[in-house]
């Protein structure tokens, strides 16, 4: 047995996140042949869908210099271990907007057999967050009543990881503080 | 099938809070409830991993990515290297690692950086590798410089390199920043200091290292990571893939 090493400290991805994670959409002229992220529905099966959203900070502003990570499986509930299934959405730099283009999940089943309602696991970096926050996004469509991440929060703050389905696609909002402060895990 | 393995549960005192008032943008920023853990599940459990094949040839090598007509970037040459590990002690292979920084002047390739400084016309500041069956990396920059920053005083940034760091699960994922032995201004930093642990601030902190310096060439510096280990409770799971 090795010895236990404790993790480096995390420290924050600061203002200019997109430049080492999405050169090409932070403007540099001579980024990477493939830059990550970018096309998350390729050879990913399922129905196509959009999310949109944006995160809020405390004062109610957008965030402008955030970036979203998700992580799925594909439309059958099945991960992969390539990087299919890893998308990128940085916020825009005016607007705040993100957009994730990808495929509906399927539900999972986790570890004592139990389903999961369909989710896209995020991740949230920024100046000023400290240490990368995990989320979830469910999709209000179709989620369990039984499900067993969302059974354990409180009812009033669930709301906060449902993508409402509208005309337009799916909206969610992150709010890191505030009235409708999103559920973070610590996962 | 593959054998998933839990996440070993993050220990918080080796990291920044949420909110740190000595950093301002944290204080907005921060989620004031206590994030909600639970078991890991496959979400948690899995995580992107990527081919070598994504990478171009120069990658790795911050001097000359961005370069025009065989030109170099301008500033001190140095060459970063380390072994990326998990909390028990085992090399991470194949993970990938993004970097990226401010030029030799402190200024970022970046429309909202205004800094005084010049841009380099043969500098981008992006870089990435994929480590080693050993979990080695290393990558060909140079190195930043300081810069002020607003944070409501006389503010400036340790020189610094950020990491971006996959392991082989998305709740191993990390964002952290290299600093440089010696630097006066990692003891005045508001955002390096918000690590409430100096042998953690100190673990952030690269040694130059002359074994691997390149004689009339290219100084190195060493800098290790780690991330998460394993918790106690296995379990498996079907895992497609290639």
């Amino acid at each position: 047995m090795m010895a236990k090493l404790p993790e480096s400290a995390s420290q924050t991805a600061g203002p200019y996140v997109h430049i080492g994670c999405v050169p090409e959409f932070a403007g540099l002229e001579r980024g990477y042949h493939s830059q990550l992220g970018t096309s998350l529905r390729a050879g990913l099966a399922g129905d196509p869908i959009i999310v949109r959203g944006r995160i809020i900070d405390g004062v109610g502003d957008p965030v402008l210099d955030g970036l979203v990570e998700i992580w799925q499986p594909d439309g059958a509930g099945q991960f992969h271990t390539n990087g299919t299934g890893f998308g990128r959405a940085p916020t825009h730099a005016e607007t705040g907007e993100f957009v994730i283009e990808t495929v509906m999940p399927g539900a999972v089943i986790d570890q004592n057999g139990t389903l999961q309602s369909p989710h896209l696991a995020l991740w949230i970096v920024a100046r000023g967050i400290n240490v990368g926050l995990h989320t979830r996004a469910y999709f209000s469509d179709s989620v369990a009543e039984d499900d067993p991440i969302l059974s354990m929060i409180e009812p009033t703050r669930r709301t906060t990881l449902i993508a409402q389905k509208g005309s337009n696609g799916y909206q969610l909002d992150i709010h890191l503080q505030g009235e409708n402060e999103t559920v973070f895990f610590d996962v | 099938m593959s054998k998933l393995t839990d996440i070993a549960p993050r220990d918080f005192s080796l990291h920044p809070p949420r909110i740190a008032p000595d950093y301002r943008s944290s204080l907005s920023r921060g989620p004031i409830h206590k994030p909600i853990g639970f078991a890991t599940t496959m979400a948690e459990a899995t995580g992107p991993t990527f081919g070598h094949d994504i990478l171009g040839p120069n990658d790795h090598d911050l001097l000359i990515n961005h370069a025009v007509d065989g030109g170099s970037a301008i500033g001190p040459r140095i060459l970063v290297h380390g072994v990326l590990r998990d909390g028990d002690g085992r090399p991470v292979p194949n993970a990938l690692i993004e970097v990226w920084q401010a030029n030799a002047g402190g200024r970022y390739r970046h429309k909202k950086d205004t800094y005084l400084a010049p841009l380099d016309p043969n500098f981008g500041g992006c870089g990435r590798v994929i480590t080693g069956e050993d979990g080695s990396y290393s990558f060909r920059t140079v190195q930043p410089g300081a810069y002020p920053w607003p944070n409501g005083g006389n503010d400036w940034r340790p020189a610094h390199i950020h990491f971006s760091v996959f392991g082989m699960a998305f709740s191993q994922r990390l964002i952290t920043q290299m600093y440089f032995e010696g630097d006066p201004h990692i003891a005045l930093c508001p955002i390096a200091q918000a690590i409430p642990d100096a042998a953690a601030i100190d673990r952030l902190t690269a040694r130059l290292d002359m074994e691997a310096t390149v004689p009339m060439d290219i100084r190195a510096f060493r800098f290790d990571i780690v991330l998460r280990g394993r918790g106690a409770t296995l379990f498996e799971n079907q895992l497609e893939g290639t």
